[in-house]
């Protein structure tokens, strides 16, 4: 049976819209978490009140963007299942063990401390409150650890096998799943994004109030956190993106190629584009900058392994849908009889490709009766949208080494005590944006990249949906639009509402400098 | 270690676990959002009610997050074909789950009275809606949902969002609405300042007895108005994991289970002991109203279970794709290694939930609210 391919696009659209939207407060909430944490444990050390102010204010707007990430949130676990039944049932069986191990490491540790940290303070003492700051920020990227832990699945699907009786991928080696390769590079590469975002959320501010002459003492405090955090979370982002990008060049070899904008198979090492307009029609770049070596040593850290081009991997992809061809024909007649041999022995050799073959059935009924234009087609269905990913994967390069350069000028500055010069603190300012775009362009590098597959090489995404009616998506979608875009208004306005507030605005800090309050007063 | 059988059935009854979890911890907080404006007459009365909650409705809703991962996890076929079969009633309760993160926190953020009653309508609208919806989702299952599966396992709906709300259901749903407001306000009648906790245990008096009444309108017509389905020919427990496998035969009663397994009578009983507990105890010192709506909360679905079984998901247009304990699984290793996980982690889990609520125990006050201001 073909899906309504509305009902996939549809579907793939809202996935997108709610994921992007969703990625807007995650990586804010991982990254603010640790700060408070820093924050707090200062205070606890040495009990100096602009500390516990710091943190209870940085606090107040973490709060607001919890609730927001919490809000988004419940709606990606929904999808799977609304959305994306027969992918979930396809692969549920590996799939779904990560996010309920996420529910019961993390999210449950993480939810049932974040009240402790808002309602706690006159209830437990500094040290204890300390503690609880701290394993909520554990268990934030706890919960980013098991999510990319299944996302990382997607991309390398590892330990699992295909089983003709359920009509799905079983796990074979649990250990695999945990300890894929592509998941460790992911949560290292995602959780620093979040921390630089984090860090450059409290530096923008900080800046602000400094242009503004408020909370200095308090600012310039917040300023030296975030630039000693910042610098250490934008190298890391950086360095283990590379490491990201490396493990992309192993085992997805077409998103690599659609990054680079490579059409054709170059002699190694590879050279790296930095600027050119990929032509979609004519397979080709024009105008392109290269540097030679750079790819090749990126991509493949060594000087004689070729780096295959779009060409050669749709050749490739011919291959193995004619091999997936042959497993799809043993798994129907296993189905029939489960103890055929031959056909037995015929879907082990190629099950490994049958993912292939299913990727036909966006164009015909039954893969077994592809002629060679179909087969070609299919081919050609397995390029992602090359010129997207060429652009996203470069302007998220150059938003974080412009992150590396930015935070180690704050943290030259902050350890010079030099934190004013309007320059800088505009440039401050005016960043905050950066980390945003920088984190949405990596999502869209990471999952647009994996079409046309929803599992690469295993499941593709026309095929995980559900039989919907059109319809039915449309309501959803347009409810999401609608409903989240009042949520972004009001998340938006409270956000610039206590952000331009501050701790004077809200008696947490005096506005001169010489009275501290002693009690934190209405919010 | 266990075998296949064994771990599905481990498995059904840890669900079974998360599902009460999820209906006593989230429940109090549903019904106590839903009583917002009845028990809370003023903006103080109101914030002593959600100062009640809000230190710890956060990790309760995490019980049915978590209960959405290990249906996952655990049943991959019935997370998919409940989710998408039910997608427009699925919807409407995602929108309640959204709605409230962000209202509880963001409802104390402005004191503009017309700002502080748009989230309160909101919240009192996620309540209803979530104990609504999942009320009418469960009758319908004993009703059977309109759904079959072809060979890949792909599955098919052939009904509409309109056509769940059937009589049974509906009054399912109301089972499932007085019982949370009653679970709700027993909660308020224990925390909140005793001028608020006398007027809930009231309610929770009402609500507690329209629960007992309808409960039992419920099992006389699940006994004498609905067919039950039964696995016809052969019950191979541990077989693949796939529906289409066995035949069902629909017009045995839902009670035969009853019959055959006298522990089952358990649920009901724990359910109507409870009930009458909270006639009882609630307004009274202590926590004995709260535990006894506890004990009805998971009397009733624990009832419900049972009626069920081995039944998951009935379906009404071909029974034979129905969905059971036996063949909608995950695979042996799966379910296993959950099982690992489970059982280290849910006990670590009630720990420092049991934690949190000693800090935070005790009756929220006016005197308190007046006093002092959260930062939430």
């Amino acid at each position: 049976m073909i899906v309504d391919p509305d009902v996939v696009g549809l579907s793939r659209l809202q996935f997108a819209l709610t994921a992007l939207y969703h990625f807007l407060f995650v990586p804010l909430t991982l990254g603010l978490a640790f700060m408070l944490a820093i924050m707090e444990s200062v205070y606890v050390m040495t009990r100096r009140e602009v500390w516990k102010r710091m943190t209870q204010f940085w606090g107040v707007l973490f709060g607001i963007n919890f609730a927001m990430g919490v809000a988004t949130g419940v709606t990606m676990e929904f999808q799977f299942g609304t959305n994306w039944a027969y992918y979930s049932h396809y692969v549920g069986d590996i799939f779904g063990a990560p996010l309920a191990i996420e529910g019961m490491m993390a999210f449950f540790l993480e939810g049932t401390l974040v009240g402790l940290f808002f309602f706690g303070w006159e209830r437990i003492s500094p040290l204890k409150h300390m503690l609880v700051t701290w394993f909520l920020a554990l268990a934030t990227s706890l919960s980013a650890l098991w999510i990319l832990i299944a996302n990382a699945w997607m991309q390398n699907p590892v330990g699992a096998a295909f089983n003709a009786q359920t009509m799905r991928m079983e796990v074979t080696s649990f250990k695999e799943v945990i300890f894929n390769p592509v998941a460790q590079s992911k949560f290292v590469h995602t959780v620093s994004a979040g921390y630089t975002m984090g860090a450059m959320f409290v530096l923008s501010i900080s800046a602000w109030y400094l242009l503004r002459g408020r909370n200095i003492d308090f600012a310039k405090r917040s300023m030296t956190v975030a630039a000693s955090f910042g610098l250490a979370a934008s190298l890391s982002v950086v360095v283990l993106g590379d490491e990201s990008g490396y493990s992309v060049s192993e085992n997805q070899k077409m998103k690599m190629a659609a990054i680079e904008a490579m059409w054709e198979t170059e002699p190694a090492p590879a050279s790296f584009t930095v600027f050119g307009l990929p032509d979609v029609k004519a397979r080709e770049t024009h105008a392109a900058i290269r540097i030679p070596w750079v790819m090749g040593l990126m991509g493949t850290r060594s000087i004689d392994q070729p780096i295959l081009g779009i060409a050669d991997l749709v050749d490739d992809a011919k291959l193995r849908i004619a091999d997936g061809i042959r497993a799809y024909d043993a798994m129907l007649v296993l189905r029939e009889n489960k103890n055929d041999a031959q056909a037995r022995a015929i879907l082990a050799a190629h099950d490994k490709d049958m993912g292939y073959a299913l990727l036909l059935k966006r164009f015909i009924d039954d893969p077994r009766k592809a002629t060679p234009a179909d087969i070609q087609k299919a081919a050609d269905s397995t390029i992602p949208n090359v010129p997207v990913l060429f652009w996203s994967f470069r302007i998220m390069v150059a938003c974080g080494l412009y992150f590396i350069v930015l935070f180690a000028y704050a943290f030259w500055r902050a350890s010079k005590r030099r934190l004013d010069g309007r320059g800088f603190l505009r440039a401050a300012l005016w960043s905050l944006p950066l980390p945003w775009v920088a984190a949405e362009l990596g999502w869209i590098v990471a999952e647009y990249g994996r079409q046309p597959w929803a599992i690469e090489g295993v499941l593709p995404t026309a095929l995980g949906a559900s039989s919907l009616t059109a319809g039915q998506v449309w309501i959803s979608l347009g409810g999401f639009v609608l409903f989240y875009t009042a949520l972004a208004i009001i998340d938006g306005y409270l956000m610039v509402k206590f952000a331009r507030k501050g701790p004077d605005g809200l008696g947490m800090w005096p506005k001169q400098p010489d009275s501290i309050p002693t009690t934190a007063q209405t919010v | 270690m266990f075998d296949y059988e064994t771990l599905r059935i481990i498995w059904w009854a840890l669900i079974g676990v998360l599902l009460i979890g999820f209906a006593i911890m989230d429940g109090f907080d549903f019904g106590v959002a839903a009583l917002l404006r009845i028990l809370g007459r003023n903006e103080e009365e109101r914030i002593v009610l959600l100062e009640t909650i809000e230190p710890t409705w956060e990790g309760n809703q995490v019980w049915f997050i978590l209960g959405g991962g290990a249906v996952f996890a655990a049943w991959p076929l019935l997370y998919a074909a409940s989710f998408s079969g039910l997608y427009v009633a699925m919807f409407v309760l995602l929108l309640a789950f959204i709605i409230r993160p962000v209202g509880f926190n963001f409802r104390e953020k402005m004191h503009h009275p017309r700002w502080t009653a748009v989230w309160d309508y909101c919240l009192i609208a996620s309540g209803v809606i979530v104990m609504l919806v999942c009320g009418v989702a469960f009758g319908n299952l004993f009703l059977g949902l309109p759904f079959r599966y072809d060979g890949d396992l792909r599955m098919t709906w052939e009904g509409s969002f309109f056509g769940l709300f059937r009589p049974f259901a509906l009054l399912a749903g109301l089972v499932s609405l007085s019982m949370l407001l009653a679970h709700g306000a027993s909660w308020a009648a224990m925390k909140a300042d005793h001028l608020i906790a006398e007027r809930a245990a009231k309610v929770a008096r009402i609500a507690s007895l329209v629960y007992v009444v309808l409960f039992v309108l419920a099992g006389i017509w699940l006994a004498y108005g609905i067919p039950g389905y039964a696995i016809s020919g052969p019950v191979v427990m541990d077989g693949v994991s796939n529906p289409l496998g066995k035949q069902v035969a629909v017009g045995a009663s839902w009670f035969s289970g009853y019959l055959t397994h006298p522990a089952f009578w358990l649920g009901p009983i724990v359910a109507f002991l409870g009930a009458l507990g909270v006639q009882l105890f609630v307004g009274r010192r202590g926590f004995g109203g709260f535990v006894c709506s506890c004990l009805a909360v998971a009397g009733t679905i624990l009832s419900a279970g049972f009626a069920l079984f081995p039944f998951l998901m009935p379906s009404a247009i071909d029974p034979a794709s129905s969905l059971t304990v036996w063949d909608a699984s995950s695979s042996r290793g799966t379910l296993l290694i959950m099982l690992g996980v489970t059982v280290v982690f849910i006990p670590i889990i009630v720990l420092y939930t049991g934690w949190v609520y000693r800090v935070m125990r005790g009756r929220v006050t006016l005197e308190h609210v007046r006093k002092s201001h959260n930062m939430y």
